[in-house]
């Protein structure tokens, strides 16, 4: 049976992904936010995926106005880097699991989420950053395969953070009737706060950010009350994204534990934050009796959970 | 027509991006999404003019892009991520952009940002509700009543 291990939350700003392709990474102001980042590589290279299910949103690139899905489930078997107007970015093309996706679709769709299907989609750097700052730079290949689950967060209204969070569950559902033993973390990304459109643009509300984050753990049904124009009243306009946390948090247990938090001010016009949640073992779904079995995994979990350690807020102000 | 009043025309210096903006933009974002393909933006800076003539286009719209007045092509349907690639034709950073529309040098900006952004703190509301939002059936009550007055 495939189970969701672990659930990672992460911003996906545009300039990260260009101070990596730059060499940029050792500047002052840039490794301020990569090094926030070091010990969730380490987490990752620990918890070793077999899967990554990525929910983030596209920029204009692979949707321009014309088609504007509400959800759409990546089931192809790959999905190249987007050109987003600087030619493509220079990582590995995205592998899919299109056995896992479709067997997702099909699940969540009779669960009543009307998603759509995506078999020729390209990626830009709302997926592709969260993955270099969770899994590095490979020269590659990724070391796992990953389907994308994109949200409209660009045309209001994106859809609320109840539905974004039931998902989440559905998701979680459909996962677990996989039959083959997989390992699978789901990232939530976008966000934190930031406005970059307007007059109001630079907006930054680190105050409400780091309650985000505090009930993301302990309190995620209270978040999925927050109405759309609370997002963006406090969290700009553009912060409205951060539905999409909601639909990795969706698909964790009630009770996790919080491995750790980053956060800092600013990457470009935007507050970076980061959390990695993980679901307690014995809530994964299997019989107790199995769970010797998995021993190895259980001290692979405990290993990665001693690595790292849980960083305080830790902006500029 | 006019917009129907929305409860989140009381952000501030904030233009949604919403179903109405959407339809009203569609040729705005049309065309700033034709910017992605070199052959487009040559044509385009040629005879910006002409080329626009391609797009579904209003005056007022054609207006804002040759005057490349971000907020007003926001107000009228474009959305961010689509104009921004108008900006990065011009060879305009991103910053720069959020300077112009913010009204202020790209430096004065940029400082802005280092130390720590705008403040939620007095722009939060255009009708005076400027304080956290902390219970969420109170804030939408209110937000009600903002935009029947406005009507």
């Amino acid at each position: 049976m495939a189970r969701i291990i672990a659930g990672v939350g992460s911003s996906h700003v545009p300039a990260i992904g260009a101070a990596l392709d730059n060499g940029k990474t050792e500047e002052p102001y840039w490794k301020r936010v990569f090094s926030g980042f070091e010990k969730s590589k380490q987490w990752m290279a620990q918890a070793k995926p077999d899967v990554a299910i990525v929910v983030y949103n596209d920029h204009a690139s692979a949707f321009s106005v014309e088609m504007i899905p509400t959800f759409a489930l990546g089931c192809a078997a790959e999905f190249p880097p987007a050109d987003e107007g600087w030619g493509p970015r220079p990582v590995p093309v995205v592998k899919g699991h299109p056995a896992l996706a479709a067997h997702i679709a099909q699940s969540v769709i009779l669960d009543e989420f009307d998603l759509t299907i995506v078999n020729k989609m390209e990626v830009d750097h709302g997926l592709t950053v969260p993955m270099n700052l969770l899994f590095g730079q490979p020269k590659d290949a990724w070391p796992c395969p990953v389907i994308p689950l994109a949200v409209n967060v660009v045309m209001y209204p994106p859809p609320t953070g109840h539905r974004c969070y039931m998902l989440g569950k559905a998701i979680r559902k459909a996962v677990e009737s996989y039959p083959e033993d997989l390992n699978v973390v789901i990232f939530g990304t976008g966000g934190l706060s930031h406005q970059i459109s307007g007059p109001r643009a630079g907006l930054i509300n680190s105050k409400w950010d780091k309650s985000f984050l505090d009930n993301l753990t302990r309190d995620p049904k209270k978040l999925t009350r927050i109405p759309h124009i609370e997002y963006m009243r406090e969290a700009g306009a553009e912060g409205i994204e951060m539905v999409m946390w909601l639909i990795m948090r969706g698909a964790l247990d009630d009770k996790v534990d919080e491995v750790y938090r980053f956060y800092t001010v600013p990457a470009s016009n935007t507050a970076v934050g980061h959390i990695i949640l993980e679901n307690r073992r014995k809530a994964a779904g299997k019989s107790r009796s199995a769970g010797k079995a998995r021993a190895a995994g259980k001290s692979r979990q405990a290993a990665a959970r001693k690595s790292t350690q849980r960083i305080a807020s830790k902006g500029t102000r | 027509m006019a917009r129907t009043p929305q409860d989140y025309d009381d952000i501030p210096g904030t233009f949604v991006f919403d179903a109405e903006r959407s339809r009203e933009g569609y040729g705005i974002n049309m065309f700033c999404m034709s910017l992605m393909k070199d052959e487009n933006r040559k044509a385009f800076r040629a005879n910006e003019a002409e080329y626009l003539k391609r797009f579904k286009l209003t005056p007022e719209q054609i207006d804002a892009i040759l005057k490349r007045d971000y907020n007003r092509m926001l107000e009228l349907g474009g959305n961010i991520y689509f104009t921004a690639k108008l900006g990065a034709t011009d060879g305009h950073s991103f910053q720069h952009l959020a300077a112009v529309m913010t009204g202020s040098s790209q430096q004065d900006y940029a400082a802005m940002m280092l130390g720590g952004g705008r403040s939620v703190e007095g722009n939060r509301s255009r009708s005076g509700k400027d304080k956290p939002a902390r219970s969420k059936s109170k804030s939408k009550s209110s937000a009600k009543k903002s935009s029947a007055k406005r009507k």
